[in-house]
């Protein structure tokens, strides 16, 4: 019974809007709303064809690449500021400001330098995404438990060894908060590069190129691809979340229960 | 225990000097950070370590920007990016607070309607530039358009996560005592969604910002973003980088702002709040 | 990899010796001075309790003793050698298990960790992990998480590591302080049998007088704050002690009584040799 009420809440409101916009746009011609029926098919006959391979995948490419440097940028340069009060406070202004540029911006910027293929839209991808996991990391790192800190110094814990014992661990938790921050985006800057530089094809190229040939029937099917990534990614996210913090969430689990 | 008066004194000045010492030491070593940054920027261009053409000294570059601050269409870029910016936030408070409020009342709808919301909240606003663009056109309504699509949903999940935060036991309290409505939304529901509202309202301000010059650049409607965009096709290099120094001291400043008013009305609230993790 | 633990024994010469620690606070309200000057030794093999009221500084005490500390002035001397920093024949057991335990680890990981940190190859530090665990009557819960097992067992995970590392001195900041009457019994029962079967020199941190009493072979009452040692007693009760016969042995009785009269004088603010 429960699990029917569960299946009813998550599909019924779903189901009625998509039933009302079927009804309201059966004999439309209006080029500006999609009917369902034509967005399923263009999407299943355009983007799951050869677009799927020559520019849906480069793209994803282009995204892992980004968020993939960022990740690894962001912890790294987290840990040091988290970890460094002189470091911290050096970088502090001039971090603050570049954070508060709008990454688009710095697309022409990066276009001027690197010209128009892969590399600027994947240093604008990680560039973007940085961000969050470098402030969430300098958040996990610092609020470390003191009394397990104390206790890593008592064991003479140091270095590399603090670091993968003690540290990192500890700061996942808000780490993965980071990179979950991040991933949407990794999307939004890789569309936006990609519709900037039109020439350089990719997932957002294609859908400004059929707005722009009117293609409209194409082009919302490519709006439902990019909505439908976004909710892949978070998803896939969730699982690892959950895999790599199982012991998290089991603390707290136990800890609750305490209570 | 004679010298209580003394050991007063030179407590006090001990910790007003350990104050002072660690605010002075992070300005200091700020301002370093900022001079560091600076430097290594002119001696890049200028030793020709990254092409000067395409890569512009500060001091050129500072130059741009103040000849830039001199221009009519400056001002007009960012006026228009101004005003996307506060018609976008305010439709998306409203829109945001009215059904946040709704949802997060009745446990009902907000189970039954989590599903269309956690579906329709991650797409990306700016998958719907080509939407805008055959609706609006190249007008700054395709800027509003989406930057209520972006702020929108962080107001409304934080807003739906305030109201249904409201502690069960004091409303059941006010209810009994025959407290009204209005009572019970004013003294009872307010307190507890508010911290939650300006936390998402913050981080909207910096979403709306970064959205509306996204899209300017990209679709070429109306604002700093488009200005940069023609920049940059009629190479001005210098100019380009200018408009990016600018856009971020404008970022800072907003930034700056939304918190003060995010500080500001709470200063009365002494709850812990975390911000809703969109 | 035999330590000579016994070494100080030997020489006669003390394990530890604390002498004239002096501990001032930087506040915000002003400088507090917490110790002002403790002075003991302990001998290799010597099982003590601190005691002292609430606020006499044995927190700070143990941190400065540790080494996670720099004292404002006096000498914490192990083995002869001056501690600057945590030194590597110390193992400190804290109050709060909960927050001490890697929750990332498993029982097993977490005692293994400081052995792993010291360069043990895996063979030894299996064994000493078992053994250890074994010591404590934890053999069954090798691959649990900490946060899966109760309050009492998760300190015995503590014991358990400190145990495995092997060290000279083992100090423990009342560390039952957190459990329940039954289980603190047990524990203290195991840190008794876990001290004399390994050799260890202990020094036990608490405000439970008849736990002090009942644990060690000598009571060191602290004043309350700014602190001194108020008396350093000897307990001469058998060697075998147990929770209802050494308890209600009049020589207990009587000795529980002095340490209390003691507090009560030290919480009244009355130092054995005020100025």
């Amino acid at each position: 019974m429960r699990i029917l009420k569960t299946i009813a809440a998550v599909l019924t409101l779903p189901i009625l809007l998509i039933v009302l916009w079927w009804i309201a746009t059966i004999d439309s011609t209006n080029p500006f709303v999609p009917r369902p029926g034509r967005l399923v098919e263009d999407f299943v006959t355009v983007w799951l064809g050869p677009l799927l391979v020559e520019q849906v995948l480069p793209s994803l490419a282009r995204l892992g690449i980004g968020l993939g440097s960022a990740i690894v940028a962001g912890i790294a340069l987290g840990v040091l500021i988290g970890s460094n009060r002189i470091v911290s406070k050096i970088l502090g202004p001039v971090l603050e400001f570049i954070r508060a540029v709008p990454p688009p911006v710095l697309l022409p910027v990066l276009m001027m330098l690197m010209g128009i293929g892969d590399g600027p839209k994947v240093f604008l991808i990680a560039l973007g995404c940085v961000w969050p996991i470098l402030l969430n990391t300098v958040d996990g790192v610092r609020s470390v438990d003191g009394v397990l800190s104390d206790t890593t110094r008592t064991y003479a814990i140091h270095g590399w060894d603090r670091l993968r014992f003690f540290v990192l661990p500890a700061a996942l938790p808000r780490i993965m908060t980071g990179i979950r921050l991040a991933l949407p985006i990794s999307i939004i800057l890789m569309v936006v590069s990609e519709m900037y530089a039109i020439s350089g094809g990719g997932l957002g190229s294609q859908i400004i190129y059929f707005q722009r040939t009117f293609q409209n029937g194409p082009m919302w099917a490519g709006i439902l691809v990019l909505g439908l990534l976004g909710v892949v990614m978070a998803l896939l996210f969730r699982w690892i979340e959950r895999w790599m913090l199982a012991w998290y969430y089991g603390q707290r689990e136990a800890e609750y229960s305490d209570r | 225990m004679a010298d209580l008066s003394a050991t007063r004194t030179l407590r006090v000045a001990s910790q007003r000097m350990a104050v002072r010492r660690d605010r002075l030491s992070t300005f200091l070593l700020g301002a370093l950070g900022v001079v560091l940054f600076i430097g290594l920027w002119e001696l890049i261009s200028r030793f020709e370590i990254v092409n000067s053409t395409y890569f512009p000294p500060f001091t050129v570059v500072v130059v741009a920007l103040v000849e830039l601050l001199g221009t009519p269409a400056f001002w007009s870029a960012l006026s228009s990016t101004m005003f996307s910016w506060v018609i976008g936030l305010v439709i998306s408070l409203v829109a945001g607070v009215v059904l946040g409020v709704v949802i997060g009342s009745s446990s009902f709808l907000r189970t039954w309607t989590a599903s269309t919301i956690e579906f329709l909240r991650p797409i990306p606003s700016v998958a719907l530039i080509p939407i805008a663009i055959v609706v609006f056109g190249i007008k700054s309504s395709a800027t509003i358009f989406i930057v209520v699509w972006a702020c929108f949903w962080v107001i409304l999940v934080h807003v739906t996560s305030g109201v249904a935060d409201v502690d069960p036991v004091a409303k059941a309290t006010a209810r009994s005592y025959g407290l009204g409505r209005l009572w019970r939304a004013r003294f009872v529901t307010w307190p507890t969604a508010l911290p939650f509202l300006m936390t998402g309202l913050r981080m909207s301000g910096t979403i709306a910002l970064v959205v509306a010059i996204t899209i300017e650049l990209v679709v070429g409607t109306p604002g700093l973003g488009d200005l940069l965009a023609r920049n940059q096709s009629a190479g001005n290099v210098d100019t380009v980088f200018a408009l990016a120094l600018l856009t971020g001291f404008l970022g800072l400043a907003i930034n700056t702002i939304m918190m003060q008013i995010e500080r500001a009305s709470l200063r009365w609230h002494p709850s812990v709040r975390g911000e809703v993790s969109v | 990899m035999t330590d000579d633990l016994r070494a100080s024994a030997t020489t006669h010469e003390p394990l530890l010796s604390v002498q004239h620690l002096q501990k001032i606070y930087p506040t915000p309200g002003g400088p507090i001075e917490a110790v002002r000057d403790l002075t003991f030794e302990l001998r290799s093999g010597e099982f003590a309790c601190l005691v002292g009221p609430s606020g006499s500084g044995k927190t700070t005490l143990l941190k400065c003793i540790s080494g996670l500390m720099a004292p404002t002035s006096g000498t914490v001397t192990l083995d002869g050698k001056l501690v600057d920093g945590p030194p590597r024949k110390m193992a400190l057991v804290f109050q709060e298990y909960g927050r001490s335990l890697y929750p990332w680890l498993r029982v097993d990981g977490n005692v293994e960790l400081p052995l792993r940190a010291a360069g043990i190859p895996k063979a030894e530090r299996q064994e000493r992990v078992a053994e250890a665990l074994d010591a404590v009557g934890l053999a069954h819960v090798p691959h649990s998480y900490p946060w899966q097992l109760s309050g009492g067992m998760q300190q015995r995970v503590a014991i358990a590591r400190a145990v495995a590392y092997r060290p000279e001195v083992l100090l423990m900041d009342e560390p039952f302080a957190a459990v329940d009457a039954q289980t603190r019994a047990d524990l203290e029962d195991l840190v008794r049998s876990v001290w004399k079967r390994l050799g260890l020199t202990v020094l036990f941190v608490t405000h439970d007088i008849d736990e002090s009493v009942y644990l060690a072979e000598r009571v060191i009452m602290l004043s309350s704050s700014p602190t001194i040692v108020q008396e350093d007693l000897r307990i001469d009760l058998p060697e075998e002690r147990d929770q209802l016969e050494t308890r209600s042995l009049p020589r207990f009785v009587e000795l529980r009584h002095h340490v209390y009269e003691q507090i009560q004088k030290a919480k009244r603010g009355f130092n054995a040799d005020a100025a």
